[in-house]
């Protein structure tokens, strides 16, 4: 099996987060490049909670419809996803819960008494799991040697009667499929707010600040237990609007913060993010997008936030946005937008949505050289010190108390170079240009930064569109229909003329989004920019790459 | 430079014989006090929120960060905890505090952060040109409730009690040497401190002659003991007519926020392997 999609179901609280993470290592460990899609209702037990692990010889960023090998610890799972089984699929499943299974002959099928077994080693109900991973890597070909190494590795506890079960899986089942040769050596295995958190860290992040809500939430859980580890303060107080404010109070003291949330808890944020464009008290947030309007689909994705991003907040002011589109970007942009975000004194937003958040992939780290972070601007301690001095850029030297010759004074109300308030027009007009004319220098240094992708052969004249996750799913759709790919990474200030060279030779372009209105393109319209058609999806559920490719043809016809 | 008289450049807007004075001249003269004591002014932060009180922000020459409205408590926490030898203090408004920013000081509370927050409490809102607030009386004609409130006010004290501050005190705009005695207090109690300024709004709120009747300072009272707290705290609801006692009401020794956070700094090279290592083991 070249490139195969295995879907692992069951209620929340059979464990199907632990067996994906598992069933991923396995994969990866036996040569595979990994996606792993995961879908969950917004419950605590019950409900049907499943993941789509995708294998394959080269690093994708997207997964498919249709499985070739389904794991069933009841019945539910069957019934849900038998229209997902292709033709010569295998189903494995716990007789002792499924009964008088009846699948047409195309599927092959696997039964073991995997509660019996697992009753009989003296396991716990949620070790039926254990047992049926360890008949699945019998059954694809994973060897005996890397089940133990990635059983013993990932159970925290009860490791010993893990791995009993699972051999005892494994030694039921037949082999029944064979792994494809391996690409190469196995590279790290981790989530998207995994990839942020390293970023933010790599930034020299040392206070993370949130409110729980999905799809960050895990990255609070994350950095939370990180938190001793990178000398990081983890803190939850009460309310996003605490959150964000809280995080400002560290930026004031001279510490890097960051705070993460979705739509609901950024609406909470928008005084402040006002506030951060004029205190210039920088602050990142990720903003993890899902489908509203309001609690929406809380638990599913979506990239309808583009321009609540772009415009949130009263007044004019200067922000960063960037969407990163997969795991490497993910890193790589939230370590840049905590050290623009300084350099810049302006807040920054990492927006992401649930489907990169909550995905697992194969990450490599850049190479050395690659990553150089910007440093803010400090001041010297001569003269007087003035927290806002107007400066050619824009950007006022930094110092942060306590300071014995300076007195550093931060206002929300218009205010003179000192940090005093005032009302006065001439003043008024001369700080805003001054906080404005950050923009300015910020795009000029955006230029050293792969502002806007472009991905395909170039002499391709028809380009889908992408932002966020999408890149992914639409960068192998348009490989295989001979396609390019043009997906801007930052969003404010908008790289109009990187956008434009992207665009290059581009004479049919296909916006492909998560919403219903086509966010991306109302946004390059305002450049004068059309798109010639748009797909668009908003049920919650990402892009899969069969339904991709088949949308885009019906597309361009 | 001479920081003696701790002014600042901006011209004072202030109405002629408004509490807030008090409250300026009071804050200056414990912090030039405090300066040639424990705490010198560099360490000193004031933390505002939005209406008349927090122009205070720019009329002391110290650090300040000049919030928004009813948002003093979540900044002053993170500057604290970023910094702890710092004394952070808030001056907020009864709208500020009591109204918007309610939650933020009911969890500050129950952190035991040591801040010190400085309520500039006239019982109207001012600035927006006199309406109602949290601790106006019930029947208060304000402009937005001009057949009289019809909501009783909420005792902050009280309040603060049951959410486990561990300083609180109450004086007034009009008697300077209890209020500078109560914020020297509260900026060197360690915990989570509160003292609520019967400030005279001299424009729209008028209680000089009010409060001068029936004010007192508490004598012989146990500030360590709850209950004791909690009936002198009573005694006045800021609704009622009753006597109203100035002091400190409740004073506690108890661990603090702030200090549970390890100050550690791991270098850039080691955050490095640090990530590579996580890597690895993410195989």
């Amino acid at each position: 099996m070249e490139d195969f999609s295995v879907l692992t179901g069951g209620k929340a609280g059979f464990g199907i987060d632990q067996a994906t993470l598992i069933l991923g290592r396995l994969l990866n460990q036996s040569g595979y490049r990994i996606y792993v899609y995961r879908d969950y209702p917004s419950v605590i037990r019950g409900g049907h909670t499943f993941s789509i692990i995708r294998a394959a010889q080269t690093k994708i960023a997207a997964h498919r419809d249709k499985i070739d090998v389904l794991l069933a610890l009841d019945r539910e799972t069957i019934d849900l996803h038998q229209t997902r089984l292709k033709d010569g699929a295998l189903v494995i499943y716990d007789s002792e819960t499924v009964k008088d299974l009846v699948l047409p002959g195309r599927i092959e099928t696997l039964d073991l008494p995997i509660g019996r077994m697992v009753k009989e080693e003296k396991g716990f109900e949620v070790m039926r799991n254990t047992c049926m991973i360890g008949a699945f890597a019998k059954a694809v070909g994973v060897t005996r040697e890397v089940l133990e190494r990635v059983v013993k590795e990932n159970f925290p506890k009860e490791v010993d009667l893990n791995l009993k079960i699972a051999l005892r899986g494994f030694d039921a089942a037949p082999a029944v499929k064979k792994i494809a040769p391996p690409p190469s050596e196995p590279l790290p295995l981790i989530s998207g707010n995994q990839a942020v958190g390293l970023g933010l860290i790599k930034g020299g992040l040392q206070d993370y600040v949130a409110y729980p809500m999905t799809p960050t939430t895990p990255l609070l859980h994350f950095l939370a237990e990180q938190a001793d580890h990178y000398s990081l303060k983890v803190i939850h107080p009460e309310s996003e609007i605490g959150v964000i404010l809280m995080a400002m109070g560290f930026a004031y003291a001279g510490e890097k913060a960051a705070v993460g949330t979705s739509g609901g808890g950024f609406c909470m944020m928008a005084e402040s993010l006002s506030l951060s464009g004029m205190s210039e008290v920088p602050v990142v947030i990720v903003l993890g997008q899902r489908p509203g309007p309001s609690t929406g689909l809380p638990t599913y994705s979506a990239q309808t936030d583009l321009h609540f991003a772009l415009n949130a907040g009263q007044g004019e002011f200067v922000r960063l946005v960037v969407a990163p589109g997969d795991l490497e970007e993910a890193y790589f942009w939230s370590a840049q937008a905590l050290g623009l975000a300084w350099k810049y004194q302006v807040p920054a937003i990492i927006l992401t949505d649930k489907n990169l958040n909550e995905c697992i992939g194969n990450f490599e780290l850049p190479q050395d050289g690659e990553m150089e972070v910007s440093a803010p601007s400090l001041w010297d301690g001569k003269g007087p010190y003035r927290r806002y001095a107007n400066t050619e850029t824009g950007v006022s030297p930094l110092a942060f108390v306590p300071r014995r010759d300076a007195v550093i004074k931060v206002n929300s109300y218009e205010h003179d170079e000192s940090g005093i308030t005032t009302e006065e027009g001439e003043m008024a007009a001369k700080m805003q240009d001054k906080r404005l004319r950050k923009g300015r220098y910020l795009l000029e240094e955006l230029n050293r930064f792969p502002t806007v992708n472009r991905f395909g052969d170039d002499s391709r004249t028809t380009a889908l569109l992408c932002w966020g996750s999408n890149k992914g799913v639409c960068v192998e759709a348009a490989q295989k229909l001979g396609l390019s790919v043009v997906q801007p990474v930052v969003l404010s200030p908008f790289p109009d003329d990187a956008f434009r060279r992207a665009l290059a030779g581009v004479t049919k372009l296909i916006a492909v989004e998560n919403n219903a209105t086509g966010q991306l393109a109302h946004l390059i319209k305002a450049f004068g920019i059309d798109v010639d058609e748009m797909i668009l999806k908003y049920d919650g559920r990402p892009f899969a790459l069969d339904e991709l490719e088949t949308r885009v043809k019906e597309t361009i016809g | 430079m001479s920081r003696t008289n701790l002014g600042t450049d901006a011209p004072n807007t202030w109405c002629p014989g408004c509490g807030n004075f008090s409250i300026l001249n009071g804050i200056k003269t414990v912090l030039n006090e405090l300066k040639d004591e424990t705490c010198p002014l560099e360490d000193i932060v004031i933390v505002a929120g939005i209406g008349c009180h927090a122009k205070i922000a720019d009329y002391v020459d110290v650090n300040s960060f000049y919030a928004i409205h009813g948002r003093t408590v979540p900044v002053a926490e993170g500057i604290k905890i970023a910094r702890p030898g710092l004394k952070v203090i808030c001056f907020a408004g009864d709208g500020d505090a009591y109204g918007e920013g309610l939650e933020h000081l009911i969890f500050a509370a129950k952190r035991n952060i040591d801040i010190t927050m400085v309520i500039h409490n006239n019982r109207s809102y001012s600035l927006t040109a006199f309406q109602y607030s949290p601790t106006s009386p019930s029947g208060f004609k304000g402009r937005s409730t001009p057949q009289g409130s019809i909501e009783a006010p909420i005792n902050p004290l009280e309040l603060m009690l049951a959410s486990r501050a561990t300083f609180l005190g109450r004086g007034t705009s009009q008697g300077l040497p209890l209020l500078m005695r109560l914020f020297r207090e509260a900026i060197l109690h360690k915990g989570f401190a509160l003292v609520d300024v019967l400030q005279v709004c001299v424009t729209f709120n008028n209680l000089y002659e009010y409060y001068a009747k029936r004010v007192y300072e508490l004598q012989d009272h146990d500030a360590k003991n709850p209950m004791a707290a909690l009936m002198k705290i009573r005694e006045w609801d800021y609704n009622s007519d009753a006597q109203i006692a100035l002091g400190v009401f409740y004073q506690k020794q108890e661990a603090t926020f702030e200090e549970r956070f390890k100050p550690s700094r791991v270098d850039e090279q080691e955050r490095d392997h640090k990530i590579k290592q996580f890597l690895n083991d993410s195989l």
